[in-house]
């Protein structure tokens, strides 16, 4: 045994990113107000520059730290890369929105990076507490980006529910904890999946432990029926942090709740047939609500929210066909969040840049845009084309690959459902597209956001103001990414191979 | 030539979709330079697909042009693996000379004719590459390419249609068709998972044509398998192939699209259903075919009487011949559900035939409503007069719909009912029957419309442009060649059937 931190030169990238999101903090002090536009920039440096740290360090490293608290592998390296640059894609996005519409850019890009720190720390924990205490890096953090925009009531709403609601699932989720502990005397990912294998059978308290640890991911997750949060609060954040909600913090608790039942119940083997319908109804409730609801929007965001819940669904299939000796539903369900992930960015990158010039988020507000701004609603248009799952994009190759594994493993009633609500997708998706490319441009132009007309007062045209340079980037590179990975995949998957290996095979 | 045998199928995929790519990029101000590009592209894929086509040795059969690429790996093994046997072959000359027209066709095009274009050659290659490849991973993936762009290219570019008491909307016909098509398709995704999980239960999990039909041959497929799994692909490709009930997008979504894409879709589209069913359905699940078969021959007859029925109803040129449409893939449906050598090569001339003749017929209707902009045929009267040629090449189409001798529809037709009446005879009698209904709703729009008595009103009308001509004389020409000539096909699709048929 060795001592606890002989290899803590193995978390310099955490201690690094925790002190680019420290030095942004002091920066932005010292820094006078017309200088402020360097602070993303130098996040984004930060980022970069711990991501190259990341992959000369952790680069086929395997090492478990504290006492197994941490786990130092594939998987994890992975999910930094993932989130490292997502990151960066999310500054990039908010840019524009943030020097527009928000007050005290160092703290929104400060906690920011503190956010992406938690992320990271869940994709490496393997111990519930230290998961936990992740989740609420991130949780808190989050919690103060969506209140962000204090102007506006909807923030305000948006911001009191998700921190009543967020703090609500972590004491579920905590409750559910101390009862597994209380069973089984442990919380390492790895001591739970021996002592469930001694056990044998599952005991009431284990139960109610289990099903309230889901519960917790339930909500984070934003799948059916813990999900009644996840609309308002997408309305009412700021556009870039409705976007990061989207994508970061449903890919974060993926990630935790792979490595926690690939780690800690998949090995003990009977327990897991037992539980995995769980997962899979909430599956199955999830996809199609999630789906239906999102028929009826009217505003772009809570689209985007529904549309979200329903992929939690797709993913929470995906969960729920893990099997042991299988990798292939683990590649699939990578494979899935990193295709949902650029997908939805593609969607969100131009919609936020429509939102900057001219504050609108409603669908009916895109009328014309095809008219007025080709190149978005294009893009718009190939990220929805991609989420509603055809090629040749990210979408139909993630989800043939996720769905097959699904049915692969068992579960084909469940893969035909996922098939299913993704054809209820298509129809509001196509809604969109018909707005801009069909619908001719609204007459109205009444906004609501009185505050910061600045940059609405310029609507004397029709036309769109182009995206800004750092929207370009990020439509550029995830255009290139869902083409890129509906095509040709397979580079992308022998990297998920390895790391969906780690936590299958990984001790 | 070696180099084109391996290449030319992936060419036919990646020359229309890297043709769309370079038009997406060009300049949107130049629009007939747009126009003559598209043309230059579809040029190419027609030269390529007619050369494999006369390239392809009936007399040594089975795939040719084989060649496959490794796409994914372990866990999830897919190949791109392509190739084309005698039924599939006609069906990429057929889209390479639809392909060809439709974009010669759509020269008037004046509202966004680079995005048209663009999606139009995704469509192109979406057909191109249900044709070509060998592996259900990559036919599933173009087939749903081919339907993607429907939406916008209806959407954008088509037209609504008033009628007394409602209006169907040119957004109603795309999102119809849309919803329908990819409906058919949760089927047949489904189908392929189920064969996928079932292949691994019994031997190797694969994706491949190849792999699958050879385990078919052995009987790995129990019955009962093929009798669950039959179903989902005899409806899920049947939708695309306007299998009643489920054809009701076909005369909205054929009507509400700009004619370019109607004869594309109506064209070679919908022949997409048939061939799935024939290579995916009835080629892996024989067993599965032969329970199905009665049932798929009955809806098939229903087609028939059903689309013609509905045909002589119609006072909407183009509704007519959606319809017509709907009633000659009755014919295609009965031929393949014959299992029958005969029934089922005609079957698959009738898919050729009928995307000649369809889209020869969409063309000359597009004209006209281009210059009248009404397509009533109450109001349109002797268009023979100004419209000459227009007129004479609707004729050519309307007679070859209803099967006159010398003309292709003659033969394949002939075939599906002798197919039939060797299997299930009096499904024949009704669908010769149905024959003869298609002459009453062909002959009266002739008469009336074409040949009636001549309405001042439409002394502004101009006969058709010359690239119109061109278009509508070629396809006049094809379909006067295999009429006469219908070995040049058969020939190639009698042994493609054999290959298909053993398996029963």
């Amino acid at each position: 045994m060795t001592g606890l931190t002989d290899n803590i030169y193995l978390l310099t990238p955490e201690f690094a990113l925790a002190g680019v999101a420290l030095g942004i903090f002091m920066i932005d002090l010292f820094l006078p107000q017309h200088r402020k536009d360097v602070l993303p920039w130098l996040s984004i440096l930060g980022l970069i520059g711990v991501l190259l740290i990341s992959l000369k360090l952790l680069w086929g490293q395997q090492e478990s730290l504290y006492g197994g608290l941490l786990s130092i592998d594939a998987y994890s390296l992975f999910f930094k890369i993932a989130f490292l640059g997502l990151g960066v894609l999310i500054i990039l996005t908010s840019i524009d929105f943030v020097k527009k519409f928000l007050d005290h850019p160092g703290e929104f890009y400060g906690l920011l990076l503190f956010s992406i720190l938690g992320m990271n720390l869940m994709a490496q924990s393997r111990e519930l507490l230290t998961a936990y205490i992740s989740l609420e890096l991130l949780s808190f953090s989050l919690y103060v980006l969506v209140s962000y925009g204090l102007q506006n009531a909807k923030s305000n709403e948006a911001s009191i529910k998700y921190i009543i609601i967020g703090a609500f699932s972590s004491a579920i989720m905590l409750y559910g904890i101390s009862l597994i502990y209380s069973t089984l005397g442990v919380t390492h990912f790895a001591s739970i999946s021996m002592a469930l294998t001694d056990l044998g059978e599952t005991i009431p308290s284990l139960w109610a432990g289990v099903a309230l640890i889901v519960v917790g991911f339930g909500f984070k997750l934003a799948v059916v029926p813990f999900h009644m949060w996840a609309p308002d609060t997408y309305e009412g954040a700021p556009f870039p942090i409705t976007a990061y909600l989207a994508i970061g913090s449903k890919v974060a608790a993926v990630a935790l709740l792979l490595r926690f039942v690939a780690e800690g119940i998949l090995p003990a083997g009977d327990l897991w047939l037992e539980w995995q319908i769980i997962f899979a109804v909430l599956a199955a409730v999830t996809m199609l609500l999630g789906n239906l609801v999102a028929l009826a929007q009217k505003n772009l965001k809570r689209l985007m929210a529904y549309s979200g819940i329903a992929h939690a669904g797709f993913i929470l299939a995906g969960v729920a066909a893990m099997a042991p000796s299988s990798v292939m539903t683990a590649n699939g369900i990578l494979y899935y969040l990193i295709g949902y992930s650029v997908t939805s960015l593609l969607v969100f990158g131009p919609l936020i840049s429509f939102f900057n010039s001219t504050g609108q988020d409603d669908i009916s507000d895109l009328g014309g845009l095809a008219d007025r701004n080709p190149f978005l609603a294009a893009s718009i248009a190939i990220g929805l084309f991609s989420l509603a799952g055809l090629p040749i994009f990210a979408g139909f190759t993630m989800k043939f690959y996720l769905f097959t594994a699904v049915a692969q493993g068992g579960l084909l009633w469940l893969a035909g459902l996922a098939i299913f609500s993704s054809l209820i997708s298509l129809y509001y998706y196509l809604n969109v597209i018909r707005v801009m490319y069909i619908e001719p441009i609204p007459s109205s132009f009444d906004y609501d956001i009185s505050t910061e007309s600045e940059g609405v007062s310029s609507m004397s045209t029709n036309l769109i103001s182009r995206p800004s340079a750092p929207i370009l980037i990020v439509i550029g590179i995830t255009l290139i990414a869902v083409v890129w990975l509906g095509v040709y995949p397979a580079p992308l998957l022998e990297g998920i191979e390895v790391a969906s290996e780690a936590i299958l095979t990984g001790q | 030539m070696i180099i084109f045998d391996q290449t030319a199928l992936l060419l036919l995929i990646l020359v229309p979709l890297f043709g769309a790519f370079l038009m997406a990029i060009m300049s949107k101000d130049r629009p007939k330079d747009i126009w003559y590009f598209a043309i230059f592209i579809a040029f190419i894929t027609l030269v390529i697909s007619t050369i494999v086509f006369f390239r392809y040795d009936y007399h040594a059969g089975g795939i040719q042009f084989a060649n496959s690429f490794d796409w994914l790996d372990k866990p999830l093994k897919i190949e791109l693996s392509l190739g084309i046997d005698g039924i599939s072959a006609p069906l990429v000359l057929l889209n390479g000379i639809v392909l060809l027209g439709a974009v010669l066709i759509s020269q008037t095009i004046s509202h966004r004719p680079r995005d048209f274009f663009v999606l139009l050659f995704a469509l192109g290659s979406g057909v191109f590459g249900v044709f070509v490849v060998r592996d259900l991973f990559f036919l599933f993936f173009f087939y749903e390419l081919a339907v993607l762009p429907m939406y916008l290219l209806i959407g954008v570019w088509g037209s609504s249609t008033d009628f007394v008491t409602f209006i169907r909307t040119k957004e109603y016909g795309a999102m119809k068709l849309m919803l329908f098509l990819v409906a058919g398709s949760v089927l047949i995704w489904l189908g392929i998972l189920a064969l996928y999980v079932e292949s691994g239960n019994v031997g190797e999990a694969s994706f491949s044509l190849e792999l699958l039909s050879e385990m078919a041959r052995n009987g790995q497929f129990s019955p009962t398998f093929q009798n669950w799994v039959f179903p989902l692909f005899m409806i899920g490709f049947g939708v695309l192939a306007g299998l009643w009930p489920f054809h009701t997008w076909s005369p909205d979504g054929h009507v509400a699209a700009p004619t370019g894409v109607s004869m594309l879709h109506a064209g070679v589209l919908m022949k997409l259903g048939a061939y799935g069913i024939i290579v995916v359905g009835i080629v892996l699940l024989p067993e599965g075919a032969t329970s199905w078969a009665p049932l798929l021959i009955i809806l098939g007859t229903v087609n028939v009487i059903y689309g013609a029925m509905s045909a002589i109803s119609q006072r909407d040129l183009k509704y007519i011949i959606g319809y017509s449409s709907v009633s000659h893939m009755g014919y295609v449906l009965m031929g393949i559900a014959t299992l029958h050598p005969v029934g089922m090569a005609g079957g698959v001339l009738q898919m050729f035939s009928h995307g000649i003749m369809t889209a020869l017929m969409f063309a000359m209707v597009g004209a006209i409503y281009e210059r009248s902009h009404i397509r009533d045929i109450f109001v349109l009267n002797g268009l023979m007069k100004k419209m000459g040629v227009t007129s004479v090449f609707f004729a050519v189409a309307g007679l070859a719909s209803l099967g006159l001798p010398g003309l292709s529809g003659f033969i394949a037709e002939f075939m599906v009912f002798v197919g039939a009446f060797s299997t299930y005879w009096p499904l024949a009698v009704i669908a010769v029957v149905g024959a003869a209904i298609t002459a009453v709703y062909i002959l009266r729009l002739l008469a009336r419309t074409f040949f009636g008595d001549f309405d001042p009103e439409w002394d502004h009308l101009t006969d058709a442009s010359p690239v119109e001509k061109a278009v509508g004389g070629v396809f006049v020409l094809i379909l006067i060649l295999v009429g006469v000539w219908p070995a040049l096909l058969l020939d190639v699709i009698n042994n493609g059937v054999a290959a298909v048929l053993p398996a029963l």
